[in-house]
């Protein structure tokens, strides 16, 4: 950790930095939770508060900014706490999108006009759930400087892959069983996508988290996710 | 690539076209003080490498102990051997005076004579017994120019050398030091006189020599020693701790006491 300097306010200033980037990630992960949550049972006040509520992030991400730049400028940080510092610019980069993703979702529930099918909103709140828990480890990592629960959020995102590639399949079968049920489960769609990117977001942290404490990037990770190449037949077979 | 016998933990540095300076297990003792403790590295040609470390460390020792600067300390033993291009700079078959003519010194406080700037360049020519003008005149105007101060001076050769800036006098004295044509320059704590202006000249300077000559920098500064070099050494308590590639050193250095020392943790 930040400590032991000879020049004590700098110890200070990584350490606030650190709680800057804790408290950013608290937020992102409740934004994601309660605008699942919000989802799940079409509540549309609780929506409109996950929107309101995105600024906070951006506000502490510009703080993490400030900081710094400042810390660059006057402290020349080297090694070690030169890689936590461009650490901490590329993980508020990563949080801040984590809430953009959260927005999105609060969004697409305030659109939601009717019930979408249960069980995909149940696949979909299994999906949040992961995505949630890797979010929660993943700021574990940061604040324990820790690879291994690094390494386990960089698995799990393989996990989430995977989900979010059956559930597409399940909505695509929604939606030809019953035309009715297309517009609802389009805006699942698009929330599996929103939740995905959260959990590849979750992954680019673990991986900085990794930098931090062993000087270069983890190798790298294969993408999972197949939705993007699935292509579904007339008779809506999908195949890849 | 194979780390010397004895010398750093961690040896990694980037590799020149061969080696300038092969620095092979050196102790060094003064009187019955050990300063340097086995100390082994490989100075890659034409590239810079910095000494880094606490005061005290060995690094101007060191370096003296390249030019054989130190022979004029009592009581001073060494064993181990420098060779520079294989010439073994200890052995009995060495001329010290030849020696040193291959390697320009700098020294921390800019130390031009009292006389003037063409004069100042020359010297080392005069010493050797050059009087052919041409051939004086052709040195002064190649040496100013290699470190940049021609433009500056060009107009005043014949003024004295003591009325130029602190960052001028320091860029005369480099001038001096490649007069002679040397294969090395060693630069003890060349800046620490220096006001950031000329300090940032001195290091562009280095720069546009480096390839020409091989340097050998002594720095207290981090940030220069990050700026200027490909190689760094850090020592520590008379050895040599950990010898790498600059970034590298900068970036992720192997022995946690480099990261202590670069990152401030202690000094
Ligand atoms: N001429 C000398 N006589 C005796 N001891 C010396 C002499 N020069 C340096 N030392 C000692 O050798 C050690 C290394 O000094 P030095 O090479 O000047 O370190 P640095 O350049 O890293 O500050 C120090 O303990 C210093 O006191
Ligand atoms: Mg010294």
């Amino acid at each position: 950790m930040a400590t032991d300097h000879i020049v004590k306010s700098f110890d200070t200033e990584l350490q606030h930095l650190d709680n800057c980037i804790a408290q950013m990630g608290g937020l992102a992960e409740t934004q994601l939770a309660e605008a699942m949550d919000a989802l799940a049972k079409r509540d549309a006040l609780a929506a409109e508060r996950v929107v309101a509520r995105d600024a906070r992030i951006d506000a502490l991400e510009h703080e993490v900014h400030e900081r710094i730049v400042g810390l660059l400028a006057l402290r020349q940080p080297m090694a070690r706490d030169l890689r936590a510092v461009v650490a901490a610019l590329r993980i508020a980069t990563d949080l801040e999108r984590i809430g953009d993703y959260a927005k999105n979702i609060a969004k697409r529930t305030l659109a939601l006009t009717q019930a979408p099918p249960k069980s995909a909103v149940a696949t979909i709140g299994r999906l949040g759930k992961l995505v949630q828990g890797m979010i929660k480890t993943v700021l574990d990592a940061y604040i324990d400087r820790d690879v291994d629960k690094a390494a386990d959020v960089r698995l799990a995102d393989q996990e989430v892959d995977q989900l979010h590639t059956s559930l597409f399949r399940e909505l695509l079968t929604y939606m030809m069983e019953d035309p009715r049920n297309i517009t609802s489960c389009t805006h699942l769609l698009f929330v599996a996508k929103n939740v995905e990117r959260v959990g590849d977001h979750a992954t680019n942290i673990a991986e900085a988290v990794h930098f931090v404490v062993r000087g270069q990037e983890p190798e790298s990770r294969t993408k999972g996710d197949q939705s993007s190449v699935t292509v579904i037949d007339e008779r809506g077979r999908t195949t890849r | 690539m194979n780390a010397p016998t004895f010398g750093p933990t961690s040896y990694h540095p980037t590799k020149g076209e061969r080696t300038s300076l092969e620095i092979k297990d050196f102790n060094l003792w003064y009187g019955a003080a050990q300063a340097l403790f086995d100390v082994a590295m490989d100075v890659q040609v034409g590239m810079v490498t910095a000494l880094i470390g606490p005061s005290g460390c060995g690094k101007s020792t060191l370096l003296r102990s390249m030019n054989r600067m130190n022979d004029l300390i009592d009581n001073l033993r060494i064993n181990g051997a420098i060779r520079l291009e294989g010439d073994d700079i200890y052995g009995p078959a060495i001329d010290v005076i030849g020696l040193r003519k291959r390697m320009g010194m700098v020294f921390q406080k800019p130390n031009p004579f009292p006389m003037s700037i063409a004069e100042n360049v020359v010297y080392p020519l005069r010493v050797d017994g050059v009087t052919d003008r041409a051939l004086l005149e052709q040195t002064v105007e190649r040496s100013l120019k290699a470190a940049a101060l021609w433009d500056e001076v060009k107009g005043r050769l014949k003024e004295n050398a003591l009325g130029l800036s602190g960052g001028q006098q320091q860029r005369l004295c480099i001038a001096r030091a490649v007069a002679g044509d040397p294969e090395v320059l060693l630069m003890d704590e060349p800046c620490s006189a220096l006001d950031p202006i000329a300090t940032a000249k001195i290091e562009e300077l280095i720069d546009e020599l480096r390839g020409n000559y091989t340097i050998i920098i002594v720095t207290h500064n981090m940030q220069q020693a990050a700026r200027v070099s490909q190689n760094t050494a850090f020592m520590y308590l008379g050895r040599l701790i950990e010898y790498g590639d600059t970034k590298r050193m900068f970036t992720n250095p192997i022995e946690a006491r480099t990261q202590d020392y670069i990152t401030g943790r202690f000094g």
